[in-house]
């Protein structure tokens, strides 16, 4: 694979001294998908921003499919397509007029066949001539990403495309994007929702107050930064746990059957070896034995809070 | 040059208007027919001929300005700054397509449609005066650079105005009183000699003059200076519009 898009040392400053954007390198391959994870105002709009050209960096720059975007700007901007966050949409337009306007905009001729398959692929082609204002909010975010599309464009991001959706929506939203993923279109979205990115990113980079806290395979970032729960089934239920065991971090559920002990796979030495023996000195006979990994939500609130 | 691009936002601008049409046609015609009937037909029937012109004819390059200036401000104020308002603009700004490509967009179909109700209006007109074009080729020319200059001066209102109110301040609290005073219902001469002075640093009177002339061959100020005057506006606002694409002004930061 090669890269298809590389920020390089980017920063964001405005005027009052507020930093944005602090000194982001990324590089990201093409035809995957980057979820860029981070709380509101970490700045995961503004790196979109900048590299679709809206905003102008203060340092650094982008390089797309090897031109940099501020320099030969028609070619970037023609391979990249934008669904923003907010639905921003002129009310009175036409459904197939908004996504022809949108080609035409990113330098295409008039394509009624390409437009006809889009809005089809989308559900939209029932309401080509609807005017925007009486679509729904859901239908609305598929004219946005319609509109995005209709250049076909090699990256695509996804600014937020499933906030204020509901779940339904939300999974033909991911259908979507595997779908534009088999057609080798890069993409790289912005989420809140951790579940999101576990389902349908295969690396997640982690924002927060301007700084790319690591950019990290899906799996291996859940197996590298995760704390991992050992839980341990008692063939007899205890009432509290043996004074012995004080030394390891434990919990006993309420009903006394189960212990779970929680520990960090980053560290050398897990534990696990000596509070098994632990625990059969203890007297307690185990029934049996389950590890849990934590989840990306998990890993994601311990690193914007470490910062 | 990304003609596409060009050729959407014109086209898309120019639908805006036609789904407005009684907004922005129908209104300057009805606004044009009433400063007649006022103007030309009630009071001007009392007002002795102006240079040979009788005060009807002599009103309607007045008049036609007075509607090219507005219009032309509100229409290329109101392109840009809708988009701004509404949020669309991140797609424009997104687009691989140039400044001098939105600018030709915006500004042309502001200006198309200024020329649309400008010949409205002197076809209007032409129903309640006689009319005549002494220089046909200067007539059209100060027409084209005035539509044309002051839709460069709405899409910088409109870059620059961040809510309907700033919007609506410069054409009502500038242009308005200039072109009032700037000769499109007399000329200076009527005027004592100081306030003649006065008026010669209100710029709209070197248009109204100008423009005039191309009709009647009368005029308050010699052609030149018009010419100059509405040139000089023009390089005044292209730099203008070259400096705040250039920086981002507004749009980018």
């Amino acid at each position: 694979m090669s890269t298809i898009l590389s920020v390089e040392n980017l920063t964001k400053r405005y005027a009052s001294g507020h930093e944005a954007l602090k000194n982001i390198n990324l590089e990201i391959e093409e035809g995957e998908i980057l979820a860029l994870l981070g709380p509101n105002g970490a700045g995961k709009t503004t790196l979109i921003s900048i590299i679709c050209g809206i905003v102008n960096a203060s340092e650094g720059r982008v390089i797309v499919a090897g031109h940099d975007n501020v320099t030969a700007f028609r070619k970037t901007r023609s391979l990249i397509g934008l669904v923003p966050q907010e639905l921003t949409l002129g009310s009175f337009d036409r459904v197939s007029d908004t996504v022809s306007f949108s080609r035409g905009l990113f330098g295409r001729g008039r394509d009624d066949a390409w437009v006809e398959q889009l809005l089809k692929d989308l559900s939209l082609w029932d309401k080509r001539d609807s005017e925007i204002m009486t679509l729904s909010g859901g239908m609305k975010r598929r004219v946005l990403i319609a509109k995005a599309l209709a250049h076909k464009p090699r990256v695509l991001f996804l600014d937020e495309p499933t906030a204020g959706v509901d779940v339904e929506l939300r999974k033909d939203m991911w259908e979507i994007v595997s779908k534009l993923r088999e057609d080798g279109v890069t993409i790289i979205l912005t989420t809140h929702y951790i579940e999101e990115a576990e389902a349908i990113a295969d690396r997640v980079g982690v924002i927060s107050k301007g700084e790319l806290l690591l950019v990290e395979n899906k799996a291996s970032l859940m197996q590298k930064l995760g704390t991992k729960q050992l839980i341990v089934e008692l063939r007899t239920a205890a009432n509290a746990l043996p004074p012995a065991l004080s030394e390891f971090d434990l919990e006993l559920s309420a009903d006394g059957q189960h212990i779970t002990y929680t520990y960090d796979v980053r560290a050398e030495r897990t534990g696990i070896t000596s509070l098994l023996q632990s625990l059969q000195q203890a007297g307690l006979e185990l029934r049996d034995l389950q590890t849990r990994q934590s989840s990306l939500e998990e890993i994601f609130v311990n690193l914007v809070n470490e910062q | 040059m990304n003609w596409h691009a060009v050729k959407v936002i014109y086209i898309n601008e120019m639908m805006r208007t036609f789904r407005t049409l009684a907004q922005s046609v129908a209104s300057p015609v009805i606004s044009t027919s009433l400063y007649f009937v006022v103007f030309g037909s009630a009071i001007g029937s009392r007002i002795e001929s102006i240079d040979g012109v009788s005060y009807g004819a002599f009103l309607v390059p007045g008049l036609m300005m007075l509607s090219l200036l507005t219009q032309s401000i509100s229409n290329a104020s109101f392109g840009i700054y809708f988009p701004k308002f509404i949020g669309t603009i991140y797609e424009i700004l997104s687009a691989p397509i140039s400044h001098f490509e939105i600018l030709l967009g915006y500004v042309g179909a502001a200006a198309t449609k200024s020329l649309i109700i400008g010949t409205i209006i002197l076809i209007t007109a032409s129903f309640f005066v006689e009319l005549r074009i002494a220089h046909p080729v200067w007539m059209v020319s100060f027409f084209v650079l005035t539509c044309v200059t002051f839709s460069l001066l709405g899409f910088i209102i409109g870059i620059w105005a961040d809510n309907f109110e700033k919007l609506q301040l410069v054409p009502l609290l500038v242009i308005t009183p200039l072109v009032f005073l700037g000769g499109s219902f007399y000329s200076i001469d009527m005027l004592p000699p100081a306030w003649q002075t006065v008026s010669l640093f209100n710029p709209v009177l070197y248009l109204i003059s100008g423009f005039r002339w191309s009709f009647f061959e009368i005029s308050d100020v010699s052609v030149g200076w018009s010419l100059i005057a509405v040139i000089a506006f023009l390089l005044a606002c292209l730099s203008v519009v070259g400096w705040m694409f250039k920086t981002g002004y507004k749009l980018k930061n």
